[in-house]
Formats: C-alpha cells, sequence, structure tokens
C-alpha cells in the first residue's frame, strides 16, 4: 500500500511527518523479507508434503493460513517502520485488504481453476483436469438455461415489490396515527430468516390441505388450491414469498428519500391545483426516481442470489420451474457431488451478472449521479 | 429517524369533508390489509406451536376459542414448563444451535465491525493510491464484493475448508460471515465518519495525539451510533444465513436454520415442534426488530436513501 499522495492534498493539515530514519527502514525491509521467506518457505514444505516429494510436513493446511496471518501483520508492522506517519495511516486499510484478498479474491481465482476440472468429492479418484469441458456441459445443460430464465423472471418481478412498496411507503408517510406501530409492524418480515419464512408460508400457510391459504382460496372458489404444482403458480408463490421478506428493505428506503422530500414542492403543486395522482406522477415520482433506481438495483442485485426459499420450498421443482441458479448448483452439488461442474456454473453466472450491471449501472448513470 | 414524524402538511380546504373521511378510511384500511399480512404467518405459527394434530388439521385459529392452548410443540423440543429442567436430547441439539447461531453472528458481526470501521475511517479521512487504485477505487473494490452470489465463493470455499480442516467449525462460518457483511459495515461507517467534522481530528493532533490516538480516544467514541447500526445489521444477516452454514456444516457448526430447513424434509412434518422450532428461530430477531428498529432503519438508509 502506497501512499505517496502529496502532502497539500491531504484531508490533515498535519504534515505527513519526516522520513523515518535510514536505520527504521532497513529493519522494516528486512522483516517483510523474512516473513515472506518464511511463509514461502512453509507453503514449499506442505506442496512437497502435499504432492507425496517430501515426508515432513503438516497434516493439513492450517499452517498455511497462521503463515500468511503472520506474513501479514509483519508486512504491517514492516509498513509504519518504513514509511513511518504514511504508514500508520496505510495500517487503517490494510486489515481489510488482507481479510478480503484471503477470503475473496483468492478463493475466486482458486475457484476459475476448480471449474477447470471434473471433480467429483465423493469419489476417490480426485480432481481430473478437463479443460472447457463443464463448459461444454454447461451448453447442453437445459436446467441451467431453465435456471437463467427464471432468475430474469425474479429480477423482473422486482418491479412488483417496488410498485407495492411504494404504495406502503406512501401510505406511512401520510398523516395517519400510530406511525410507528405500523412501521415497525411492516418492518418484521425482513428480520425473519428466508428459512423459517419457507417453512411458515411455504409449507404451512399454503399446504394444500389445510393452510388457512389453502381454505381461504377453496372459500374464494378455487377449487383446487395447489400453490406448487403448476410450474407458473409456484414461481409466482416464490416470488410472492420472497416479496414478503423483501419488500420491507425497499419500503423503508423510499420512506426515508419520501421524508428528505421538500415539503414546499408538494405544496406549490396543490397550489396549483393538482390533484393526488398528478402531484404524484408529476411531482413525487420524478423526485423519487434516483432514490427508485438505486433500490432496485440493490434489490436487482440480492435477488440474484435468491436461493434459501427455493431451496427449503420447492427443492426447484416443478420440473425445475421455480429453479434460480444458486438453487440449482446447490442441488447439482448435494445430488452429484460435482464441484467442478457446479463451479463452472457459478462462474459464467458470476460474469453475466457482471455484465448485466455494468450495463444497468451504464444506463442509470443518466437519473442517479451515484449508485454503490 | 426522528424526521419521520414530521407535523402532517395541512390539507387543502377545498375538498370537500366527506371526500376527506372516504380517504383517511382507505388509508387506514390498507394499512391494516398490510399489517395483517405482515403479522397473520407470524401469528400463525406462534399459535400452531401450541396445538395438536387434530386443531391443525381443522385449521383452528383463535386460541381458548377455537382450540385448546397445549405446550405440545414446546414439550418435543424440551422447552415446555414441565419439561424445562428434566433432561432432554432435543433442548441439548437445540441449544447447541442456538448457541452455535449466537457465536457465529456476534462474531462475524464484531469482526466485519472492526475491520470495516478502521478501512471506513482510513477511506473518510487519508487519500491512498495503490498502483492505479484512488479512494474511490478502493471503496469501490470493497463494495463490488456485494454482487458476488455466495454460490461462486460455496465450492471453492468447501474444498479450501477440506484442506484447511476448517468445515464444520464456527471459525469458518465467521469468516465467510464477515465477508458477506464487510461491503455494508464499510458502507455504513463511511458515511458516518464523513459526518464528523475533520476539525475534530486536527483539535486532537494540536492535542498532540497521534493518528491511532486521535481515531480511537476522539472520533471512535463520536461514531458508536453507525457502529451500533451497522452491528445490528450485521447481526440480523448472519442469524439468517442459510447457503453457506447449509454446505460448509454437518454436525458442530451446524445453526438454527440449518436446523429448521433439516426438519421438513425428514419424518412427514411435525407441525406442532416445526412451529415451536420457527418461533424459537425468529423470536430473537422479532425482539430486535421491534426494540431496535430505529438502528436498522438508520443502518439501512445509510448511503441509499441519499
Amino acid at each position: 500500500m502506497q501512499n505517496s499522495a502529496p502532502v497539500t492534498d491531504d484531508l490533515h493539515h498535519q504534515p505527513a511527518v519526516a522520513r523515518a530514519p535510514a536505520r527504521r527502514k532497513t529493519v522494516g525491509r528486512a522483516l517483510v523479507a523474512l516473513a515472506s521467506l518464511g511463509f514461502l518457505l512453509v507453503l514449499l514444505v506442505q506442496i512437497l508434503h502435499t504432492t507425496g516429494a517430501t515426508a515432513a510436513g503438516f497434516s493439513d493446511w492450517r499452517p498455511i493460513l497462521i503463515a500468511y496471518l503472520i506474513w501479514a501483520v509483519a508486512f504491517a508492522i514492516a509498513q509504519v517502520l518504513i514509511r513511518g506517519e504514511r504508514g500508520q495511516r496505510a495500517l487503517f486499510l490494510l486489515p481489510a485488504v488482507f481479510f478480503t484478498i484471503a477470503v475473496v479474491i483468492f478463493p475466486t481465482i482458486f475457484g476459475i481453476y476448480i471449474a477447470s476440472l471434473d471433480w467429483n468429492l465423493s469419489s476417490v479418484e480426485g480432481p481430473r483436469f478437463s479443460g472447457f469441458d463443464n463448459l461444454v456441459g454447461m451448453f447442453n445443460d437445459t436446467y441451467y438455461w431453465n435456471a437463467l430464465g427464471n432468475m430474469c423472471f425474479y429480477a423482473v418481478a422486482v418491479l412488483g415489490e417496488y410498485a407495492i412498496a411504494f404504495g406502503l411507503a406512501l401510505l406511512l408517510s401520510a398523516e395517519i396515527r400510530a406511525r410507528k406501530f405500523f412501521r415497525i409492524v411492516f418492518l418484521l418480515p425482513m428480520m425473519l430468516s428466508p428459512v423459517a419464512v419457507s417453512w411458515m408460508i411455504g409449507k404451512s400457510l399454503l399446504e394444500f390441505r389445510f393452510g388457512p391459504a389453502a381454505t381461504l382460496a377453496r372459500y374464494l372458489g378455487w377449487e383446487n388450491p395447489a400453490f406448487f404444482a403448476s410450474p407458473w403458480m409456484a414461481r409466482l408463490s416464490i416470488q410472492a414469498m420472497d416479496a414478503w421478506v423483501s419488500i420491507p428493505f425497499i419500503m423503508i428506503i423510499l420512506l426515508a428519500g419520501l421524508q428528505a422530500m421538500p415539503r414546499e414542492v408538494q405544496e406549490a403543486a396543490k397550489v396549483d391545483g393538482a390533484n393526488g395522482w398528478q402531484s404524484f406522477r408529476h411531482v413525487t415520482f420524478p423526485i423519487m426516481l434516483p432514490v427508485s433506481i438505486t433500490v432496485l438495483i440493490i434489490r436487482i442485485i440480492f435477488k440474484l442470489k435468491l436461493a434459501d426459499i427455493v431451496i427449503n420450498v420447492t427443492a426447484g421443482g416443478p420440473g425445475g420451474a421455480t429453479d434460480t441458479v444458486s438453487s440449482f448448483i446447490y442441488r447439482v452439488y448435494r445430488d452429484r457431488s460435482n464441484v467442478g461442474y457446479g463451479t463452472a456454473l457459478a462462474m459464467v453466472y458470476l460474469a453475466l451478472i457482471i455484465v448485466l450491471l455494468t450495463l444497468l449501472l451504464r444506463l442509470s448513470k443518466r437519473w442517479t449521479q451515484k449508485v454503490i | 429517524m426522528s424526521t419521520l414524524a414530521l407535523k402532517p402538511v395541512r390539507r387543502h380546504p377545498a375538498v370537500p369533508r366527506a371526500k376527506r373521511m372516504l380517504g383517511r378510511a382507505l388509508i387506514y384500511a390498507a394499512l391494516l390489509f398490510w399489517t395483517f399480512i405482515c403479522l397473520f404467518p407470524i401469528y400463525w405459527t406462534v399459535t400452531t406451536s401450541f396445538k395438536s394434530a387434530v386443531d391443525v388439521t381443522q385449521a383452528h385459529l383463535i386460541p381458548w376459542v377455537d382450540f385448546q392452548p397445549d405446550w405440545k410443540g414446546w414439550r418435543s423440543l424440551g422447552l415446555s414448563p414441565d419439561t424445562l429442567f428434566g433432561t432432554s436430547t432435543a433442548r441439548a441439539e437445540f441449544t447447541s444451535r442456538f448457541v452455535n447461531s449466537i457465536i457465529t453472528s456476534v462474531g462475524a458481526s464484531l469482526l466485519a465491525l472492526i475491520l470495516g470501521s478502521l478501512a471506513a475511517y482510513g477511506l473518510s479521512r487519508f487519500r491512498y493510491k495503490f498502483a492505479w487504485m484512488r479512494n474511490d477505487d478502493i471503496l469501490f473494490f470493497f463494495m463490488s464484493q456485494l454482487i458476488l452470489p455466495p454460490v461462486v465463493l460455496a465450492l471453492p470455499f468447501l474444498v479450501l475448508y477440506k484442506a484447511l480442516a476448517l468445515l464444520d467449525t464456527r471459525f469458518g462460518l465467521i469468516l465467510l460471515y464477515t465477508l458477506s457483511v464487510l461491503p455494508i459495515v464499510i458502507w455504513i461507517m463511511r458515511d458516518q465518519f464523513n459526518a464528523i467534522p475533520i476539525e475534530l481530528d486536527e483539535a486532537a493532533f494540536v492535542d498532540g495525539l497521534s493518528t491511532w490516538g486521535a481515531f480511537l480516544r476522539i472520533i471512535l467514541p463520536l461514531a458508536v451510533p453507525g457502529m451500533v447500526a451497522a452491528f445490528i445489521l450485521s447481526l440480523v444477516l448472519c442469524w439468517n444465513e442459510y447457503f453457506f452454514a447449509a454446505l460448509l456444516t454437518s454436525t458442530d457448526a451446524k445453526t438454527l436454520p440449518v436446523i429448521v430447513a433439516s426438519q421438513t424434509g425428514s419424518q412427514g412434518i411435525n407441525w406442532w415442534s416445526m412451529a415451536a422450532l420457527s418461533t424459537a428461530a425468529i423470536a430473537p430477531l422479532v425482539l430486535v426488530g421491534i426494540f431496535l428498529e430505529r438502528y436498522i432503519v438508520s443502518g439501512l438508509t445509510t448511503g441509499a436513501g441519499k
């Protein structure tokens, strides 16, 4: 981590103190060198041990983790020794950076490697390099494409959640009594674990024989209220459950946006004789547009991770109609233990998400200044 | 969020009284309807934990009127009054999962709070340059992890954890949960630190404190509200996490969502005990939602609401 910005554009007026004395610098550099050497040595020993070249080594890879930690600490100390004040400043960022490299960057790169393997965890054979076989398999996997198609439906359904949430936010910002009570109640579904919700609603309320929702549906004249039998009904039911959990999030953010809106604007609309719908259509909605787009994008990001409810309620059925990419890959692993294929699917999915979000952010830049 | 209770704007007097009354009635009807939607599943779950099989199948709804409440569901968990002091394997199992959930979610939230606050303070006060990356790029680098679906990391982690002997450990889960909430914590905390005037840091330097001294003794205490919000939000997210827990734990480190999920598949559905289990799993969060709502709201509206 370098901190070579000129002193003048620093936020602090305190000068980035005089350079550390030469001896401390030498000690610092020596420390980094020593720690790196130690880390590489441990790594080498373990690699040789695992490949069977040497007998000496550790029973598992945990010492590598500890060596990485020690290396990180030594590196941080060395920064202070070498760079003095600047090193101290770098110290704020270093822990998060090292953590992220260890648990996100490295596993992702490792994942790309795994994606090129044919690796069944439960078989004794171990990994076998298969190049692009997984990708070829993916193109022939109709279930995967089906899951991707479902994701499109789920992502578009966010618009419906948004409409309801906007309505609720408007209700809560109207002049009402017991506002705090309603706000807490409307927020509650968001707090509940999707797994508990899958049981509470999916398996119990929507239960075919005697769930209250089914009873109500029969009473209303739907003779055969099977919420998870036909593909579209099942998809809608899953979507409804996810909406139940996630509408509060959208609502809270829209509500904050509504509260931050200058009151004069709406009053002006009233004075001009606009009725409720007109003032919403021409005043409130345009003002809320940046907030709306931000929250929609955040919601889509989270929607693309949807898995828990599907796994627990339908396990993707009927016939993959409710599958999300995550739940499908989860089953690929659970049923076939195929780590390589599952990871390949996940990596392709990640690439698609990145492309999609880049496009979305580009498009939305016209309306919002800053998203994420 | 005291601004939420702003004084109502006076209505235009030209609206006729009857029409206004109708409008208000509609507003309250809509509010009550949605209250019902939000609360009924919770009500249903809680009451079902006190029902016997007959009451479930006949869809009885109101305790004491429709059906006689019984501790049936709670007894099967070993948590009813008459079994509470005896020994119960079901309760031992439940307690250990509950403790796992607490340890992993609190541990991960704390770790994320420490890492995130440090990084957020650095990003809000200093200018960094790391290769081509400036502050904004570094922030984007952290935030971009939000888009990473858990499924991308799940299988690599399975393999890595197997090699590291971290499978089925609470520590392993803590690491993963930390990573999933770290971006949110950084986001909230950076906003918090940006709101604290830089003059305070400068005054601290004049008084002879070092960079870290100023941070720890002057700025950090002022950032406590934001830290509480970030902590509680992380706690909720970690408590509810299922995907990683389902893949990476088998016996020792199972969390509550995992056993809730595992019950639904096996042995048909044991309604009352499932209901009791669900109730126990959501109860802590319902309490958090009721009493700490304003922290959650302030945590959520940071950044996004602006």
